[in-house]
C-alpha cells in the first residue's frame, strides 16, 4: 500500500494512504480529543470534538474522518484548535444534564473526562437541557434523553451493528434526538435488549438498569439465602474495571470478592452450562435420529431470543428447547438446591452476574418461576458487580484467590468457552461426537468455531454422516443465518448464534472500555482456562453433572429435564411499530 | 431606458410555457441540436469561455465542473438540477419553473450530455409543489418530441429526467444533503470525502447544478459564448437573474448585467424604498449571505468588486430592510431560521444557533450578561470553522458581517 | 417502573390502506420516492399527518425500517407525525415576511380562526402554523394554504380566502 509523509505539529509521520488524521496522530503518541468516535464502528463525525487545523484549509477538519495526503500539514496544539475543542465540548455541556454526581456514569464518562482534560471549571454558555422522560419501561436498560450528546453510538450499535434498528436519530435543530420511532418505549418495540447501546454509550444516556440495591438488601435479611451464579465472561472481563490489563483472568479474586460481599454460597454458572451441553448435545442428536426440525439452533443468548421471537416468530421450532446456563441454574437453585440444604426455596435468593443486560430481562419471563417462586431473582451485569466491589472498599487486583463452593462450583473448559463466540459449538460438538462416534474428537480444539468472524462454518463428520454447522455472533449476522433458513437454502444442521458480537466476552452489560481489541484478549484468556487451567475439558466428563444425573434428573431429556431445564417459546407481542417486514 | 437585460430569462412571456410546441417555435431546443453536434470537449470550451459562475451559492466556475465530472470514470452518471432554493428572499428559480419549463429540461439534457449522465434528477422543494405537475408535463412533452429518452434527436445520446420533491428542509440545498433526500432518507448532509462528483446518487459520480445555471447552459449553447460576454463588464461579464424583495416598492425577479451598483438595482429597478425611508442594511444571498451598511450601496453587484467589501452574491437574493427594523432584530429572524433549519446532527450548529438566539434575544431585551459579546463572537467563529456542513459554516455570515460593520450595536466601539 | 405514554395512534382502515397502495404503486414501491410518497399519502390522511401505523404499513411495504420513515417524517417540515387539521395554513415568518409585517396578518388569522399559531380550530377544519420561507417574498407578507399560495394580504382579503377552504 502506498504510504504518504504528513507532519503533525511538525513532527513527521509516514502512513499508509487512507489513514485518517486522528489515527496518524495517535501513532505518534498525540491524542487528539473524540466523543463520537468509537474504534469498532463508521466514523460519524458529528461530535467536532476532534478538529484540528490543517495548513491550506479554510475549516477546520474533523481528524476522525479527514484521510491524510502527502505532505499534509497538521496542527493539533494551537490555541485556534484548543479553544475550538474547548468550545465544542462547552456547548456539549451546556445541552447535558449535569447530574453528574448522581449518575450512574460517574468516573467513567467521556464527556466528563473531556471537560477535565480541557480545564473547564465554568461557562458562559446557557443550560438548555431537552425535557424528555426517562424510559425506564423495562427489566434491562434505562434512556435518559436529558443526557445523551447526540453522538450516534447507539444507533450505529442497534442500526448496523446489530440490525435491530430499533433506535435512530429523528428531528432537527434543537429537536434532534435520538428516540425510537414515534418515541415508543423500549418495551412497545422489538428492542432485544441486548444493551450494545449502553456498551458504548459514552456518558449516562443509556445505562443498565442498576440492581445493586437490590442485591445490597437482600444479602443483609438474615431469612434469607443467597446465592450468587457468575457467568463465564465475567472472569476475563471484570479485570478491566479495577485496572487490570485487558482480558486478565481473575476467577479466584472474583470469587473472594463475591464471599466478602456475603453472599452465602458462590457458585458457577459454569456448571449449568455444562449441563446445556448435555441436554442440548443429546437435544441434537434426538432430533437427527427422530427427523426434528433442523437446523437446531442455540438458545442460550437471551438478546438472540429475544431477537427471534420478535423478527422470526415463524422459526421458532428450530430453537433449542433447552433453558440458558443462567435459568437452568435458577431452576435447580429453587428445587435440587432446596431439597437438598433443606432450605425453604421460598428463603432462597439466586442472584446472577451476567455479562449481559437482556440476562435481566430473561429471568423476568413469567414462565421462569416454580410455584410462584422465581428461578432467578436479581441480575447483575458485569459493571454493576464491579460497582458493588468498589463501594465495599475491596481492593480487587490484592485479593486472595478463592475456590468456587460446591456442589455448583465445578465447571470444565467446555463450559468456559461458552463465553466465547463458538465456544457453545465447541463444547458441544466435544461431547455429540464422542457420543455418536464413541470416541473423542481428533482435535478438543475446534479451531473453525474460533475467532471474531462474524459467520464462522465447519463440517463434522459424525461417524459417516456429515453435518455442517455454524456460528454466528451478533444479531445482523444471526439474520444473515435465519434468512437462508427462510428461502430454504440453509446448509446447516446445528447454528450457534450469540446476539452479541465476540459472543458474551463482548456482551451488553461488560464494562464500557469493552473494544474489539479487549474482546480478542478476552477470548484468548477464555481458551487458556479451557486448556490450561480446568482438570476437565468436555462436559459429560464433570463429575457433578454426571452426580447431578445419578441422584436426581435420572437421564438427558427425562421427566425432570422436560420440567426443570427446558422450555418454550413465543412471538413477542406485535404492537402497530413491530409490522413485520416483507 | 431600463436597466434589466434578457437573456436567460428571454422567454418570459414569450411562450405559453405548458406547450413544447410554442417553445418550438420560438426556437427552443436548438441549443441541445448545437450541443448534440458537438463533441463534449467543444461544450466545456463554451461554457469555460463565458466565464459562468454557477448559480448556486458557491459561485464554482461552471466549465471546470463540467469538465471535472466529465473527466471522471464511469458509465452511468447523475445530473442533478437542484431547484431547492431554500434561502429566504431567494424565488428566481421559481419563476424558471413557472416561465420557462422547457429551458431548463434543455438545460440539462445539456448538461447529461456533456458529463456523460444517462439520468438526470430535478429536486423541486416542498414549497413549490405546485409546479411539479407543470415540470412533468413539459418532461412528457420532451419524450414524446424525443428530446428525452433513447437515441436523441437520432444520436446515441440517451437521457431521462426524473422529478423529485423536497419536503421542507433548507439543508437539502447542500448537495449531499439533496443526494439523501433523493434516496428516500431524511436530508443530512454526508461526510466527505467521498466527495459527491465521484460517489453522489446511488454511489454514482453526480453533478449537481443550479437551475439558473442549467438555463444559463441552454443559452450559452443557443447563442454562443460570446452573446452572454457581451453583457456586463470586462471583468465580471454576463447576466444574473436576481430576486429583490423586502423594503422595496417593485420587488420581484429581475435579470441584470453584472456591473450594475446596488443603488442602481434598489432605487432604479425595484423602485426604491415604501415612503424614501432610510436604509439600515441589505443582505445578499439569502440568510447565509453577508450584510452591508447603506455606505456600500455604490458597489458594483460583480464577484470581485463585492468580494472586496467582504459580500457575496450567493443565492442572487437581494434583501433590503428599512429604518423600521433595527440590525439586532433583523439578525433575531435570520437567527430564528438557522434554529428551524439546522439539521442538527452536528455540535457547533445544533448547540451554537441555540446558543447565539439566547444571547440575541438577551440583547434584545438590554438584559445581556457581560460575557455575551464574545460569547457570541466565539460561537460564530465556532461555527463556521468546526461544523459539518456548509450550513453551520454559512449560518452566522450575517452575524460576522453585522460585529464588522455595526459594531456599535454590540457596545464594540 | 415508570410509565411513558404509548402513542395509539390507529387510523388504517381498508379504504385508506388501498388508496396508500395506490400512491405506492404509483411510486412503483420505489423506496427512493419516499419523500414524495409520504406526501402524497398525509394529504389524503384525515387531519394531515403520518400515524404510526400507516408510517409502517409504508415501511413494510416498501421493505425499508420504520426507524428510516419516523427520520424522515420529523426531519422534514412538511411532513408531522401528530394530527393536525384538513388545511393547514402556513404562515410566513421569514425576514422578508416579518420586514412587510407578517405580525399583523397573524393578528388577523388568529381573530378569523380563533386559535394561536401552533393550533387547530375545534372543527379539525384549519391548522395555524408557522412556516419558512417558500419563496412568496415577491408578494410578503404571504401565506399558504395547502398547495396554495396568497400574497399582499389585507384583513378583509384573508377573510375571504378562509371562507373558501371552510
Amino acid at each position: 500500500m502506498k504510504e504518504v509523509k504528513i507532519s503533525i505539529n511538525n513532527q513527521e509521520v509516514v502512513v499508509p494512504q487512507g489513514t485518517t488524521i486522528l489515527e496518524a496522530a495517535r501513532k505518534i503518541g498525540i491524542n487528539i480529543p473524540t466523543l463520537c468516535y468509537h474504534p469498532d464502528q463508521a466514523i460519524k463525525a458529528n461530535c467536532r470534538v476532534c478538529v484540528v487545523e490543517v495548513k491550506g484549509s479554510r475549516k477546520l477538519a474533523a481528524s476522525c474522518s479527514t484521510p491524510v495526503w502527502d505532505g499534509m500539514e497538521v496542527v493539533t496544539t494551537s490555541k485556534k484548535v484548543l479553544d475550538a475543542q474547548k468550545g465544542v465540548i462547552e456547548l456539549l455541556i451546556a445541552s447535558h444534564n449535569q447530574d453528574c454526581l448522581n449518575c450512574q456514569r460517574n468516573g467513567t464518562c467521556e464527556l466528563q473526562n473531556l471537560a477535565e482534560r480541557f480545564n473547564i471549571t465554568k461557562t458562559d454558555m446557557d443550560l438548555d437541557i431537552l425535557d424528555i422522560p426517562i424510559d425506564d419501561t423495562n427489566p434491562a436498560i434505562v434512556r435518559d434523553p436529558s443526557k445523551c450528546v447526540k453522538c450516534n453510538r447507539c444507533v450505529e450499535a442497534c442500526r448496523n451493528t446489530q440490525g435491530v434498528d430499533i433506535l435512530t436519530y429523528s428531528h432537527r435543530s434543537d429537536e434532534y434526538i435520538i428516540s425510537t420511532p414515534y418515541n415508543l418505549p423500549l418495551n412497545s418495540t422489538l428492542c432485544t435488549y441486548c444493551g450494545q447501546c449502553s456498551a458504548v454509550c459514552p456518558v449516562g444516556a443509556i445505562v443498565e438498569r442498576d440492581d445493586t440495591d437490590k442485591v445490597f438488601d437482600v444479602i443483609a435479611d438474615e431469612k434469607k439465602h443467597v446465592i450468587v451464579q457468575v457467568a463465564p465472561a465475567i472472569r476475563v472481563s471484570i479485570g478491566d474495571a479495577f485496572g487490570l490489563s485487558e482480558g486478565e483472568i481473575v476467577t479466584g479474586q472474583m470469587v473472594n470478592a463475591l464471599k466478602q460481599l456475603g453472599f452465602d454460597k458462590v457458585f458457577d454458572t459454569n456448571f449449568t452450562a455444562d449441563l446445556t451441553i448435555i441436554e442440548e448435545g443429546n437435544e441434537l442428536i434426538h432430533r437427527l435420529k427422530n427427523g426434528g426440525t433442523l437446523p437446531m439452533i442455540t438458545s442460550c443468548s437471551p438478546g438472540w431470543i429475544n431477537y427471534i421471537e420478535g423478527k422470526y416468530d415463524h422459526l421458532l421450532d428450530h430453537l433449542s428447547t433447552c433453558k440458558s446456563p443462567q435459568q437452568m441454574f435458577g431452576a435447580l437453585s429453587k428445587s435440587y438446591y432446596a431439597e437438598k440444604t433443606g432450605i425453604d426455596p421460598k428463603n432462597i435468593v439466586t442472584v446472577s452476574v451476567m455479562p449481559c443486560t437482556a440476562k435481566k430481562y430473561e429471568a423476568q419471563r413469567p414462565e421462569f418461576n416454580t410455584e410462584g417462586v422465581r428461578d432467578v431473582d436479581i441480575v447483575l451485569t458485569t459493571r454493576e458487580l464491579a460497582k458493588m466491589i468498589k463501594m465495599s472498599g475491596l481492593d480487587f487486583k490484592a485479593l486472595p484467590e478463592t475456590e468456587f463452593d460446591s456442589p455448583f462450583g465445578i465447571g470444565t473448559g467446555a463450559a468456559v468457552i461458552f463465553g466465547a463466540t463458538g465456544g457453545v459449538m465447541e463444547a458441544a460438538l466435544r461431547t455429540v461426537y464422542e457420543v455418536v462416534v464413541g470416541k473423542e474428537m481428533p482435535s478438543l480444539d475446534f479451531e473453525p468455531a474460533r475467532g471474531l468472524k462474524g459467520i464462522k462454518e465447519a463440517e463434522v463428520d459424525l461417524n459417516g454422516t456429515k453435518i455442517k454447522v455454524a456460528v454466528a455472533h451478533s444479531l445482523s449476522n444471526a439474520k444473515k443465518v435465519m434468512d437462508m433458513i427462510d428461502k430454504g437454502e440453509c446448509p446447516y444442521t446445528f447454528i450457534e448464534v450469540m446476539a452479541c458480537p465476540g459472543g458474551c466476552i463482548g456482551g451488553g452489560g461488560q464494562p464500557i472500555t469493552t473494544t474489539l481489541a479487549a474482546k480478542a484478549k478476552r477470548i484468548e484468556s477464555t481458551y487458556k482456562i479451557d486448556k490450561e487451567k480446568l482438570p476437565y475439558r468436555k462436559s459429560h466428563e464433570n463429575p457433578a453433572i454426571n452426580h447431578l444425573y445419578d441422584e436426581y434428573l435420572k437421564e438427558p431429556l427425562g421427566h425432570k429435564s422436560h420440567e426443570l431445564l427446558h422450555t418454550h417459546y413465543h412471538p413477542r407481542n406485535k404492537k402497530v411499530a413491530d409490522i413485520k417486514l416483507k | 431606458m431600463s436597466k434589466t437585460v434578457s437573456l436567460i430569462t428571454e422567454n418570459y412571456n414569450k411562450y405559453n410555457p405548458d406547450s413544447i410546441d410554442e417553445y418550438i417555435n420560438i426556437g427552443g431546443f436548438t441549443g441541445l441540436k448545437n450541443a448534440l453536434n458537438m463533441s463534449s470537449d467543444e461544450v466545456i470550451n463554451i461554457a469555460k469561455a463565458s466565464k459562468v459562475m454557477g448559480r448556486g451559492g458557491a459561485a464554482y466556475p461552471l466549465g471546470r465542473k463540467w469538465e471535472q465530472a466529465r473527466s471522471v470514470p464511469g458509465d452511468n452518471k447523475v445530473v442533478i438540477c437542484n431547484a431547492d432554493e431554500g434561502e429566504p428572499c431567494t424565488f428566481k428559480d421559481r419563476s424558471m419553473l413557472e416561465n420557462d419549463p422547457f429551458r431548463l429540461i434543455e438545460g440539462m439534457a445539456i448538461a447529461g450530455y456533456t458529463v456523460g449522465a444517462q439520468n438526470g434528477y430535478l429536486y423541486i422543494r416542498e414549497e413549490y409543489r405546485h409546479l411539479q405537475p407543470k415540470m412533468k408535463n413539459a418532461i412528457k412533452q420532451a419524450k414524446e418530441k424525443g428530446y428525452l429518452g433513447n437515441n436523441i434527436l437520432g444520436t446515441d445520446f440517451n437521457y431521462d429526467i426524473h422529478v423529485y420533491s423536497g419536503a421542507g428542509a433548507y439543508v437539502c440545498g447542500e448537495g449531499s444533503a439533496l443526494i439523501e433526500s433523493i434516496e428516500g432518507k431524511s436530508g443530512r448532509p454526508r461526510i466527505k470525502p467521498p466527495f459527491i462528483k465521484q460517489c453522489g446518487l446511488n454511489q454514482l459520480p453526480t453533478c449537481v447544478n443550479n437551475v439558473e445555471t442549467l438555463a444559463i447552459g441552454t443559452a450559452l449553447l443557443t447563442h454562443g459564448a460570446e452573446k452572454y460576454l457581451s453583457y456586463g463588464t470586462a471583468e465580471c461579464p454576463g447576466t444574473k437573474v436576481i430576486s429583490i424583495a423586502g423594503n422595496v416598492n417593485k420587488p420581484g425577479v429581475y435579470e441584470i448585467p453584472f456591473g450594475l451598483t446596488l443603488r442602481e438595482i434598489i432605487y432604479d429597478i425595484a423602485g426604491g424604498v415604501p415612503g424614501n425611508k432610510k436604509i439600515t442594511l441589505f443582505q445578499l444571498g439569502g440568510a447565509s449571505g453577508k450584510i452591508g451598511p447603506p455606505s456600500l450601496l455604490d458597489t458594483p453587484y460583480a464577484y470581485d468588486d463585492l468580494h472586496k467589501v467582504g459580500l457575496v452574491i450567493g443565492s442572487g437574493a437581494i434583501l433590503v430592510i428599512d429604518e423600521n427594523m433595527s440590525v439586532l432584530e433583523f439578525l433575531k429572524s435570520i437567527q430564528e431560521f438557522f434554529c428551524h433549519e439546522s439539521c442538527g446532527k452536528c455540535t457547533p450548529c445544533r448547540e451554537g444557533n441555540k446558543q447565539i438566539a439566547h444571547i440575541l434575544d438577551r440583547l434584545l431585551a438590554g438584559t445581556q450578561k457581560d460575557t455575551d459579546i464574545s460569547t457570541l463572537i466565539r460561537l460564530a467563529k465556532l461555527m463556521s470553522q468546526a461544523s459539518f456542513c456548509g450550513l453551520g459554516e454559512t449560518a452566522q455570515s450575517a452575524l460576522l458581517n453585522a460585529i464588522r460593520y455595526f459594531p456599535e450595536e454590540f457596545g464594540l466601539q | 417502573m415508570g410509565s411513558i405514554a404509548t402513542p395509539e395512534f390507529e387510523v388504517l382502515n381498508s379504504e385508506l390502506t388501498s388508496k396508500i397502495d395506490k400512491i405506492l404503486s404509483e411510486n412503483e414501491y420505489d423506496a427512493s420516492k419516499l419523500v414524495g410518497i409520504l406526501l402524497d399519502i398525509q394529504d389524503i390522511v384525515p387531519k394531515k399527518y403520518i400515524p404510526m401505523d400507516v408510517a409502517a404499513y409504508v415501511a413494510s411495504e416498501l421493505n425499508i425500517p420504520l426507524t428510516g420513515v419516523y427520520d424522515v417524517i420529523t426531519f422534514y417540515s412538511s411532513l408531522s407525525d401528530k394530527p393536525r387539521a384538513e388545511n393547514i395554513i402556513n404562515l410566513c415568518k421569514s425576514i422578508v415576511c416579518r420586514t412587510n409585517n407578517y405580525m399583523d396578518l397573524q393578528k388577523s388569522l388568529e381573530k378569523i380562526l380563533g386559535i394561536k399559531v401552533g393550533e387547530s380550530t375545534a372543527d379539525g377544519k384549519f391548522a395555524l402554523q408557522y412556516s419558512a420561507c417558500f419563496g412568496a417574498c415577491d408578494v410578503a407578507p404571504a401565506i399558504k394554504i395547502n398547495q396554495d399560495v396568497y400574497g399582499n394580504l389585507t384583513e378583509e382579503k384573508l377573510e375571504e380566502i378562509i371562507k373558501r377552504y371552510r
